[in-house]
């Protein structure tokens, strides 16, 4: 189909063609045009976000509970400098975004012009790929191009800037054409790194999987396919704070996440297995620990898309480059056709071992009648919530960790949140975006109130599309992780890690039109959850809980798994000065 | 492809070709690596040196196939082989990014780099700078009475030694293009 159309109309109609439902965006002198042409139709739903970076947030927080790509519109300058830290937290996490924006006109580029800024080049370390328009024939097929750039291989966010001129000026309208493309990352892992691996599946005695972000990015059948390998081979699996529900936390084989605020028994089986299987995770930092001591006598194989993340911090004995779910397929396959082999007896042996680990009972915690424990308010939620049609957003700190251990994950696509780059703020937006996608759910935002006042201006988006978003804060007056690694790390000298000021957030809800409910009574927790869930629009949660709890487990910086710090340890010399300098 | 002298489909075993690695000792290692020429393809494999902290020891970069849009970027880098394929592998995730060749590993490979000198002098430092320009098989581009232009090819030590020998004859400037490189054989 070719057609003739203004530059402005090809934006939305490409929008069209490429089943996008809903826009997040905020309109500016430099994207005029294409506001006009949206105004003009109904196909493409538009969401007025209060400020850039929660509609690029929206736009994650629709991507990662849907696995369609989210779509941003924003203005020039201004607009396209507050999506930066949207688009860098898609990088790092692998969500697929499309970003457009506006430019001023191609023949004021380069002139300082009102609301210029150079964004291609501001944009080009944090996006996967992006694009500057200069003639109105290159935009259908580039906006198409970035779709499938956004959604292939890895995913992750890509940018299209347009000038002004491009939008109003008419040139010919192609659709998409996949094969068009000539970017096509393999998704087929090498039969023989598989077939090794099926190998070492056979023979392990002490195996754990390690699955992360990658398995929930390749899809629901991913997830299916690594379900029936667990459950086949009755393997322990743990996963990164990116991938949890890709296995359900109700499975047998469930150890919890790992890493830093990981379980006890998740980090003590990646320190002491034999055979690691890393599927979809990139041995981030906040996974690994030190690393000389990361795991020191397995056997590693890795299953990733992008040959960057093999052996980039953990060499991988068994590498394998491919797509989570093909390579699962393979692996399946295989392990099937060679008779669904494993050495049952030392893996009984293993799992006995991960039993009396799990006798530590790591996420244990005292709830007096006073004051409500943060891990209280998630258990309640958790009880009181579970059995819903449930999404999970967070922001970033203490209560995203709390949140990570103390709330159950069934399914892929049900926990949003920041993890690469940790973005405070990150959560309200995203609840929206979620929310949009699935109007029915129960969506709730597990905040700290620091991190929620971030980008707390999107109360009035989520009360103007009545969307009844639950904002779950854990209000403890602080800026729980950073005091609480001033108290380790900096001698208890609390500097600027206290709210001070803070708003009533019953009433600040309700100058918005939402509904406040605050709680501070362990007794009146119950009733005040289910009044939050029962409301039929947004509600700012104003939970108060103990001020100076810490998080824990951890592992903390500079010491391996084997060393990691429980609730009831003493902390006080616990991180030397070699791991302070870590972040 | 056959005009650029480089196997189809090989850099895909250059970068997933993951020989062990976690040696601690530096290599250098020459890339070339073949994009798409679009506006600011250069900027992203800069960005990617600079802000993964990879060493640039030479860099040339020009079109090399019109038709095909094709730019071919070669680098001299060092790092350890960890880093090498670290490199080797994030360079080939840019998106106009097409193949990467190690020519280090994938076989043995031509290097050339051009260089021109002006070289300031009279009497009898002027007739050395010319003997040595000699048997260095440099050329002479330009000249005055009291001043050469030569203009060398070769290994970038080739070069190196050129220039030591023309400093003490009245070296003034020396422009160099970086590395160009090529496997050897088809």
């Amino acid at each position: 189909m070719k057609r003739e159309m203004t530059g402005a109309e090809m934006v939305v109609q490409a929008l069209k063609d490429q089943g996008v439902d809903t826009v997040f965006g905020y309109p500016g002198g430099a994207v005029l045009p294409i506001y006009d042409a949206i105004f003009q139709q109904n196909d493409v739903r538009h969401i007025l976000a209060r400020h850039e970076q929660g509609a690029v947030h929206a736009a994650e927080g629709y991507a990662r509970s849907t696995g369609k790509p989210g779509v941003v519109l924003v203005t020039s300058g201004p607009g396209a400098t507050n999506a930066v830290t949207g688009l860098t937290d898609a990088l790092l996490d692998s969500i697929p975004l499309v970003v457009l924006t506006g430019q001023v006109p191609t023949f004021m580029i380069g002139s300082d012009a009102f609301q210029e800024a150079d964004t291609v080049g501001i944009t080009r370390p944090c996006t996967k790929h992006n694009w500057l328009i200069k003639d109105t024939n290159d935009l259908a097929r580039t906006i198409h191009e970035g779709f499938h750039v956004a959604t292939t291989g890895r995913p992750g966010p890509v940018l299209i800037d347009i000038p002004k001129d491009v939008q109003f000026a008419t040139g010919t309208y192609v659709a998409p054409k996949p094969s068009a493309s000539r970017y096509h990352p393999p998704v087929k892992g090498d039969i023989n790194a598989i077939t090794e691996l099926v190998a070492a599946l056979e023979t392990a005695k002490r195996p754990v999987f390690y699955t992360g972000g990658g398995v929930i990015n390749s899809g629901p059948a991913a997830s299916q396919l690594l379900r029936e390998l667990v459950d086949g081979t009755g393997f322990p699996i743990t996963s990164t704070l990116m991938g949890l529900g890709a296995y359900p936390a109700s499975g047998k084989n469930w150890l919890g996440m790992l890493g830093m605020h990981g379980l006890y028994e998740a980090n003590l089986a990646m320190h002491d297995c034999d055979l690691m299987i890393c599927i979809g995770a990139r041995f981030d930092d906040r996974i690994t620990g030190l690393i000389s001591a990361f795991s020191p006598n397995s056997i590693k194989a890795h299953i990733d898309i992008d040959p960057s993340s093999i052996n980039k911090v953990i060499k991988a004995d068994i590498p394998i480059v491919g797509d989570v779910g093909h390579v699962l397929e393979d692996t399946l396959k295989i392990w099937k056709a060679r008779g669904r082999k494993t050495n049952a007896a030392a893996v009984g042996k293993w799992q006995a071992q991960i039993s009396d680990w799990r006798k530590v009972n790591c996420l244990a915690y005292t709830q007096d009648k006073t004051t409500i424990r943060p891990q209280h308010a998630l258990s309640r939620l958790q009880e009181l919530t579970k059995d819903h049609d449930r999404y999970i957003c967070t922001e970033v700190g203490q209560h995203q960790m709390w949140a990570a251990q103390y709330l159950g994950f069934e399914a892929p696509n049900r926990f949003m949140t920041s993890g690469g780059l940790g973005t405070m703020g990150y959560g309200f937006p995203a609840s929206i975006g979620v929310q949009m996608a699935h109007p029915e759910a129960l969506v709730i935002n597990v905040a700290g109130e620091a991190s929620w006042l971030m980008n707390m201006q999107e109360l009035g988006t989520a009360s103007q599309y009545r969307l009844p978003v639950k904002q779950f804060i854990l209000n403890n007056e602080r800026l729980g992780m950073v005091r609480q690694w001033q108290e380790l790390l900096h001698g208890s000298r609390y500097s600027h890690s206290w709210s001070e000021a803070l708003p009533d957030f019953v009433k600040l809800a309700e100058a918005f039109g939402a509904k406040g409910i605050i709680c501070s009574d362990p007794a009146d927790l119950d009733d005040a959850i289910m009044e939050m869930i029962n409301h039929d629009g947004p509600v700012v949660f104003d939970c108060l809980v103990e001020k100076h709890e810490n998080c824990m487990p951890m592992i903390p910086s500079g010491k391996p798994h084997n060393e990691m710090l429980l609730a009831t340890d003493e902390t006080s010399s616990a991180i030397q000065s070699g791991g302070a300098v870590l972040v | 492809m056959s005009a650029l002298n480089l196997k189809k489909g090989a850099s895909k075993h250059s970068a997933y070709n993951l020989r062990p690695t976690f040696s601690d000792v530096d290599e250098r290692h020459t890339l070339a690596i073949l994009v798409e020429n679009e506006p600011g393809v250069l900027a992203r494999v800069i960005g990617l040196f600079s802000g993964r902290g990879y060493n640039i020891e030479s860099l040339t970069v020009a079109e090399v196939d019109h038709t095909g849009h094709l730019s071919r970027i070669t680098i001299v880098t060092t790092g350890t082989p960890q880093v090498i394929e670290q490199i080797k592998a994030q360079l080939g995730r840019i998106v106009p990014v097409y193949e990467v060749h190690d020519l280090t590993v994938e076989g043995t490979s031509v290097e050339r780099e051009l260089a021109i000198l002006k070289v300031v002098g009279t009497g009898e430092k002027r007739v050395e700078a010319l003997r040595l320009a000699d048997i260095f098989r440099a050329n002479v581009v330009d000249s005055t009475l009291e001043s050469f232009v030569f203009e060398i090819t070769g290994v970038p030590d080739k070069i190196d030694a050129f220039g030591d020998l023309m400093r003490p004859l009245g070296l003034t400037e020396v422009a160099r293009t970086g590395v160009a490189a090529l496997l050897r054989g088809n």
